[in-house]
């Protein structure tokens, strides 16, 4: 057998989400702008998609913009914060239009937000401020409220990390960002977050927010910004008027529909999961490390999510034990890859100020699927790879 | 017998992929692409799209394939000398620091920790392995491709774990069997240059962006006088030609000596850029030292001409002379020398950087 332990990378669609999308993949759809019946049909089912996934996540459907996935949606967000001056404050949110002004981002987010916050601070002359985290994976909120100013014009900060799986204070976030940076738009990068913390908060505090389908069981390739009324967004993909004139493309009915089925299913067993998932998670960090005595276990569990166990292996390179996990049947992640694959050093252990450790991360992270016997699997195969690499 | 397999995402490492996978069976061997440079590049084997080719023939012939990323080691063990090297007016020759340390060294070891029992690449070059177990490093059939000049620096611990499995082949042979299996490596071109160095922009770009490059004076090397300028003594190699222009008596100038320190550059007539010997340091033998007297065959470069040599002891500890049978061209110090057996030219005995 093999145990799947990279559930934060992507995570099986769930039945639910699968009988969704069928009737969209098997036979005859329309395109849901089209003026007949079977675009009605179609339309009608991205409606109601929409209609299901802004309740779920706390939001009017209007609020609701469908993305090709998580990525997508950040990118959207940032464009439409930095570019458009969508401020938070609302009308008086522009002030970094063209040259000045400050992007103001966590040092660990996911490279959607890093890398598009950086271009579009590098487009439009405003300055881009990156706020560390502590040890415990939780970003620096002094920090964050002195780089919060007056001409702050997107403040982002994750739900939860990726690598990591800490949870963010995202009320305390919009607290310092609504005092310090009233013209700002607080982007919050839910996609980490849906299949285990409730989004309502999320959505009901911040201006725009991020989620990915294949996170909760839905299929890859569709995701959604939930933009709250006051934010106004210009398309970064334009065209045919799609999705309110913010988001241009005939949209994924198949996928839009499963991404609705499984946000339903996820929500409706979160709770359950969450505690089965975490009992699994306690067992195997504490197994791992009672182990293997150079492994430690990175953050604070009580501030993670019950899926994300992260380990660093002092003095072993992740690249090789990854190779060694893979051969004996275990499938884990470390942190992020660049274009060719390769395992780059975590920007995220270097911002929580363990760079000595940057290339050392074992993630490991579970899911609504993960059995005991998939946890069983890598207690014996981590210690043993991990004693092969100290050899 | 378990195989790693470097793969460049070029046809030569695909057919010792293909190779590899046939004798061991593909269950024992795995495709490893080193990401070795993450500047701007467009030769040499880090581009996505290489890995790309790496992936696909990998995947055709049922191997697992990974990407290692040695990025920091080959700043720090290959780039960051060759910026030093040429700021101390030497000319490096990075590509054999890479074996050296990093495809010989690095993923040997890591290889190792895998669980590998050998390396193989795709280098035109052959392992042989007598009686006794020694083994000899033997230039690669095809003597328009033959590579063992780069693998000279090897010795016996690590030929017992290197395999070049298309050693025996021509290049035309490795092309057809790449077409034979499907690869679609097959028709690609070499890959020419140092690899972290872009072509449109070159070496003195590549530099400048590194290190502080200097104007300095061209002397005549017999009279002293000064003959003119260079925009950069840091990218003069010795036995240059171009740029050094003519002396008075209408002859070529070339370069026979740096000195960084002092911004010169010493040029002299033809007769001036040939030299009776060379001295070595940094030695590596294939099989144990040869001794002062042995009669060699010396290769200066990746496709120089072998020429017959004697070596001496220049009364230096950790240095060999190689006194050339007929006066040569000048080598460049920092350049490596190749040491072949005088009875046996094609076996590999040892390697040595000029001082």
């Amino acid at each position: 057998m093999r145990s799947y332990l990279d559930h934060a990378a992507t995570t099986p669609v769930r039945p639910e989400a699968l009988d969704a999308m069928l009737p969209f993949l098997g036979g005859p759809t329309g395109n849901p702008s089209g003026m007949h019946a079977s675009a009605r049909a179609a339309r009608q089912a991205v409606d109601d998609a929409r209609e299901r996934v802004a309740a779920l996540l706390g939001a009017a459907p209007g609020d609701v913009i469908f993305t090709s996935g998580g990525t997508e949606a950040d990118n959207l967000a940032v464009h439409a914060a930095v570019e458009s001056g969508t401020g938070g404050g609302g009308s008086g949110g522009r002030t970094g239009g063209q040259g000045g002004g400050s992007v103001v981002c966590s040092a660990i987010e996911h490279a959607a937000v890093l890398r598009a916050c950086r271009r579009q601070a590098d487009r439009t002359g405003a300055a881009l401020r990156l706020v560390p985290a502590g040890a415990d994976g939780i970003v620096d909120l002094d920090a964050l409220g002195e780089a919060c100013d007056e001409g702050t014009v997107l403040v982002a900060v994750m739900a939860v990390n990726n690598e990591v799986g800490s949870i963010q204070p995202i009320a305390d976030v919009a607290t310092i960002t609504r005092s310090k940076a009233p013209g700002a738009a607080l982007l919050v990068d839910a996609v980490q977050a849906v299949p285990w913390t409730d989004a309502a908060p999320l959505t009901a505090t911040a201006d725009l927010v991020a989620v990915s389908a294949h996170k909760f069981g839905g299929p890859m390739g569709v995701g959604a910004l939930v933009a709250r009324g006051r934010a106004a967004v210009a398309p970064l993909i334009v065209g045919g008027g799609q999705e309110r004139d913010r988001r241009a493309g005939t949209p994924n009915v198949a996928g839009i529909a499963g991404m609705a089925a499984a946000l339903a299913a996820s929500e409706a067993t979160r709770a359950a999961t969450v505690d089965r998932v975490a009992a699994l998670r306690d067992r195997l960090v504490d197994g791992l490390v009672a182990a293997a005595p150079s492994l430690s276990e990175t953050g604070d569990r009580a501030r993670k999510v019950a899926g994300n166990a992260h380990v660093t292996v002092a003095g072993i390179d992740a690249e090789e034990l990854l190779v060694l996990l893979d051969a004996a049947g275990v499938d884990a992640s470390s942190g992020s890859s660049c274009a060719s694959g390769a395992i780059e050093p975590s920007h995220v252990l270097v911002a929580m100020g363990m760079a000595s450790s940057a290339r050392s991360g074992l993630r490991l992270s579970l899911g609504w699927t993960t059995t005991a016997a998939d946890v069983d699997l890598a207690l014996e195969v981590v210690p043993e790879a991990v004693a092969r690499l100290e050899d | 017998m378990r195989v790693l397999v470097a793969m460049s995402g070029g046809v030569d490492s695909s057919v010792a992929a293909a190779l590899a996978a046939r004798e061991h069976g593909p269950e024992n061997v795995m495709g490893a692409t080193l990401r070795l440079w993450g500047g701007p590049s467009d030769s040499g084997c880090c581009s996505v799209a290489d890995v790309e080719d790496a992936r696909r023939v990998a995947e055709r012939l049922g191997l697992v394939h990974h990407v290692f990323n040695l990025a920091d080691e080959f700043e720090e063990r290959v780039v960051a000398p060759y910026v030093a090297d040429h700021a101390a007016g030497l000319t490096p020759n990075p590509c054999i620091e890479c074996n050296r340390s990093i495809k010989f060294d690095r993923l040997l070891e890591r290889a190792r920790r895998l669980g590998f029992d050998a390396v193989a690449t795709g280098h035109h070059a052959r392992r042989e392995t007598g009686p006794s177990g020694r083994h000899r490093l033997v230039r690669g059939a095809d003597p328009t491709k033959d590579q063992s000049y780069v693998l000279s620096m090897l010795g016996q611990d690590q030929l017992a774990r290197v395999r070049f499995p298309i050693g025996a082949m021509t290049k035309a042979e490795v092309r057809a069997e790449a077409e034979r299996l499907g690869l679609r490596t097959a028709a690609k071109p070499d890959s020419q240059d140092v690899c972290f160095i872009r072509s449109d922009t070159g070496r003195e770009r590549f530099l400048a962006d590194r290190i502080d490059l200097h104007p300095g004076r061209l002397v005549d090397d017999g009279t002293g006088a000064p003959v003119g300028e260079v925009a950069a003594v840091e990218l003069v190699t010795v036995g240059q030609r171009r740029g050094m222009g003519h002396g008075t008596d209408g002859r070529r100038r070339y370069v026979t000596a740096i000195d960084v320190r002092a911004g010169e550059v010493r040029v002299g007539p033809p007769e001036a850029a040939m030299a009776t010997g060379v001295d070595l340091h940094t030695l590596t033998w294939v099989d144990g030292p040869v001794g002062p007297g042995a009669p060699v065959v010396a290769q200066c470069s990746a496709h120089g001409v072998p020429l017959p040599a004697t070596l001496e002891d220049p009364g230096a500890p950790g240095r060999l002379r190689v006194r050339f049978d007929r006066p040569a061209r000048r080598v460049a110090p920092g350049q490596t020398v190749a040491l072949y057996d005088a009875s046996d030219p094609d076996a590999v005995v040892g390697s040595g950087v000029v001082a």
